[in-house]
């Protein structure tokens, strides 16, 4: 996904010479993740910036940039750190639109490696994509295959509205797949021929006994937990990548669920209040009457992410899944 | 003194001149803070040695730092809070956090095995993002001098911290409230990758001050007498009520950013021996032998303490079982569990145990960050 994302930074910034990127670390050496890596050498240090140490101040100008005509691109170095730039992103960048009639909105890329699985030390591993989800005026998507990372951030770039662009920093360096080169991007509007990937989700898995619904890194795991319940049960469980956290894609949600008639939910973050409390009433909401049983949740707890010799007690496993899936299942 | 003077106490033996041990610091002071050093270094090491082992996780080096530490902590009174960050991850072994505790932390352990009550030692928690914690000091003097009491605070942080805004606005209470809070800047020219100069236009730190009206001093940071000089200053200003002090411990990060980072990314090698020399260990014992306080034996024997007392924490730390699965649960509330942890250790402990979480791969890899990856599948 490192390398999918960093050809997708090559691309627009090449292909637009609005496309400035912003961040702790970012050029000199590319980024602690090294998405940025040789961006500087092909498009010089105006465009290729290692800020001061503030995210607010370079969430801040960025605004400012992109109120000048800019496509200013922000890496957040991990994803607590994004916490003091919460007061621009939540105050200023989702609502310029709504203060301007939508004329100015502040169009920009805020790019957040996130969730844990890395072994980090504290504050390295947070999942805060549910604070951003409830701030109207944001966009909030999550890739998780190397191909949606490279079209989804080019359609990111391309979006007039802000978009938090989460990335599951735990399959940075998973399943290496070709990425296509073919999609063509016009940037700085909102019909790049990525646009769709930016609120629609994936089946990641075909199914029809059980919906499971989730995004970022646990995609995979809950794939892995489908192949479980298809050899344990004969269960064919299908998995949905949602890809758009904000907004979430209505049809695919509440589609998959009714087909189905049993859904269960999967997300790193904590329970409460979290991406599963959304999903879950939008599928009881509006299909309840295809429902066998009620939606389930496999989720992280209401905790601080613990330190790292504690995170696999945290994070959701296959097993965790399978048990959840279980419990919809014999409801 | 001008801004861009440096107080510097200990020469180099060459063409650094030694200036006289300042009022307050006797034989006894320079040994036991030549002794801390001594431990501060050992600690560093195996702690590095340990990573390259694999038993503790991504560890935070300060290699050359140790002066800006144990120089700041012997000038407080024991009652004065310091707020350490990520670097001065082992400045509470100085007052009595247990060497076992700090590991575990850097272990990857929560609960009782990484985290101390700081109330017991006045040692803030280690501060991991970075300047938040600067108004917490501001805070705590502020209500020291509420209540009338004497307690100063202390938080060190770096040339990068100054950027943030917690940074501006601590030092913006601190001189407003007129409180006793040394800002302890260590100014090691390196934030990661960034240089001090993407930190700021000035060509000082300790200039910053006077947009405060406090005063700025800069120490030479490799000094452990100087940083103990300014600060000694520093901590009487502010307990006779005149407010805080901008210290900047001018030096350079010697080694990387932490034991995941490669400086060949972004540095030259050639510069950083060029500083080399002017570390506080070995400088710090000629300084004395030079003044004829301490010898080779008495230094050798500070150095198999310090050896003991960290290999004694090692084994210790080896002997600490993983936290069970209650640790994620068990103290995140003062008041209690709220009902969802039942429903969350109750699922928790449906599950076959997760394996212990073992320390990320053992070398430097290419990453410039703190965090090293699993090993590719
Ligand atoms: C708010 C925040 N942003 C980013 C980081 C990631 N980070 C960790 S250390 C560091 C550099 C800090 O440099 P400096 O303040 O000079 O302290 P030093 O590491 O040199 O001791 C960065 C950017 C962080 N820990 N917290
Ligand atoms: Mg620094």
């Amino acid at each position: 996904m490192v390398e999918a994302l960093n050809k997708a930074l090559h691309e627009a910034m090449e292909l637009d010479d609005r496309v400035v990127l912003l961040g702790e670390d970012v050029a000199k050496t590319g980024g602690v993740f090294r998405v940025t890596a040789g961006l500087l050498d092909k498009f010089g240090d105006a465009r290729v910036v290692d800020t001061p140490l503030a995210e607010s101040g370079i969430v801040g100008t960025a605004i400012g940039m992109s109120i000048y005509g800019l496509l200013p691109i922000v890496e957040i170095q991990f994803d607590a750190f994004v916490y003091p730039a919460f007061d621009q992103i939540i105050v200023h960048a989702a609502r310029y639109a709504w203060r301007t009639n939508a004329e100015l909105p502040a169009t920009m890329v805020i790019r957040i490696p996130f969730g844990g699985g890395v072994r980090a030390p504290e504050l390295h591993s947070d999942s805060p994509e549910a604070f951003f989800a409830h701030a109207p005026g944001l966009k909030v998507v999550c890739p998780t295959t190397p191909s949606d990372a490279r079209d989804m951030l080019l359609a990111a770039i391309a979006h007039p509205d802000p978009v938090i662009f989460m990335e599951p920093k735990r399959i940075y360096r998973a399943g290496r797949q070709e990425v296509p080169e073919d999609s063509a991007v016009t940037l700085g509007s909102s019909n790049g021929a990525g646009a769709e990937l930016l609120s629609t989700a994936r089946v990641a898995r075909a199914g029809e006994d059980l919906a499971i619904i989730t995004y970022g890194a646990t995609v995979p795991l809950c794939v892995e937990a489908a192949g479980v319940l298809e050899r344990q049960r004969d269960i064919q469980a299908r998995v949905v990548d949602l890809r758009s956290i904000y907004p979430l894609d209505v049809k695919a949600i509440t589609s998959s669920a009714a087909a189905c008639g049993r859904a269960l939910v999967v997300h790193e973050a904590p329970r409460t209040a979290g991406m599963g409390a959304e999903i879950s009433s939008l599928i009881h909401e509006r299909v309840m009457l295809d429902l066998e049983a009620p939606v389930g949740r496999v989720t992280g707890f209401d905790v601080p992410f613990p330190q790292f010799a504690n995170e696999e007690d945290y994070l959701p496993s296959v097993e965790r899944i399978v048990a959840g899936a279980n419990k919809v299942l014999d409801f | 003194m001008s801004a861009a003077e440096v107080l510097r106490v200990m020469g180099d033996g060459k063409s650094l001149e030694d200036r006289a041990v300042p009022e307050g610091l006797g034989e006894k002071d320079l040994l036991e803070l030549f002794r801390w050093l001594v431990i501060l270094r050992t600690f560093d090491e195996r702690a590095v040695a340990l990573q390259r082992q694999g038993r503790i996780g991504t560890y935070p080096l300060y290699w050359g730092e140790e002066g800006t530490q144990a120089g700041a902590l012997y000038a407080c009174q024991e009652g004065d809070w310091v707020f350490p960050t990520y670097r001065q991850n082992s400045i509470g072994i100085l007052r009595g956090v247990p060497v076992a505790t700090i590991l575990g932390w850097i272990r990857g352990y929560g609960g009782p095995a990484g985290f101390y009550n700081p109330r017991d030692y006045r040692v803030a928690p280690i501060c991991v993002p970075i300047a938040t914690h600067l108004p917490h000091a501001v805070g705590l003097a502020w209500a020291a001098k509420i209540r009338n009491d004497g307690t100063a605070s202390l938080a060190w942080f770096g040339d990068g911290a100054t950027s943030e805004g917690d940074f501006h606005e601590a030092m913006n209470f601190a001189s407003v409230f007129k409180v006793a809070t040394v800002f302890f800047c260590v100014n090691n020219q390196w934030a990661i990758s960034t240089p001090v100069t993407r930190q700021m236009a000035t060509s000082t730190i300790a200039e910053r001050a006077a947009a405060y009206n406090m005063p700025g001093i800069r120490v030479d940071g490799f000094d452990p007498i100087a940083c103990w000089k300014a600060t000694r200053d520093a901590l009487e200003r502010g307990r006779a009520g005149e407010g805080p002090t901008l210290i900047e411990a001018y030096c350079y990060r010697l080694g990387a950013h932490g034991t995941a980072d490669d400086p060949k990314l972004y540095r030259d090698d050639a510069e950083t021996e060029r500083w080399r020399p002017l570390e506080p260990v070995g400088r710090m014992f000629a300084f004395l032998s030079r003044l004829g306080v301490l010898d080779e034996s008495t230094a050798e024997g500070y150095q198999q303490e310090a050896k003991r007392m960290v290999a004694d924490g090692v084994k210790q730390l080896e002997s600490i079982e993983q936290p069970g699965q209650d640790v994620l649960f068990d103290y995140v509330y003062s008041s209690g569990p709220p009902w969802t942890f039942q429903e969350g250790l109750a699922e928790l402990e449906s599950m076959s145990r997760q394996p212990e979480v073992e320390p990320p791969t053992p070398s430097p890899g290419p990453n410039t960050g703190d965090v090293e990856f699993p090993r590719e599948p």
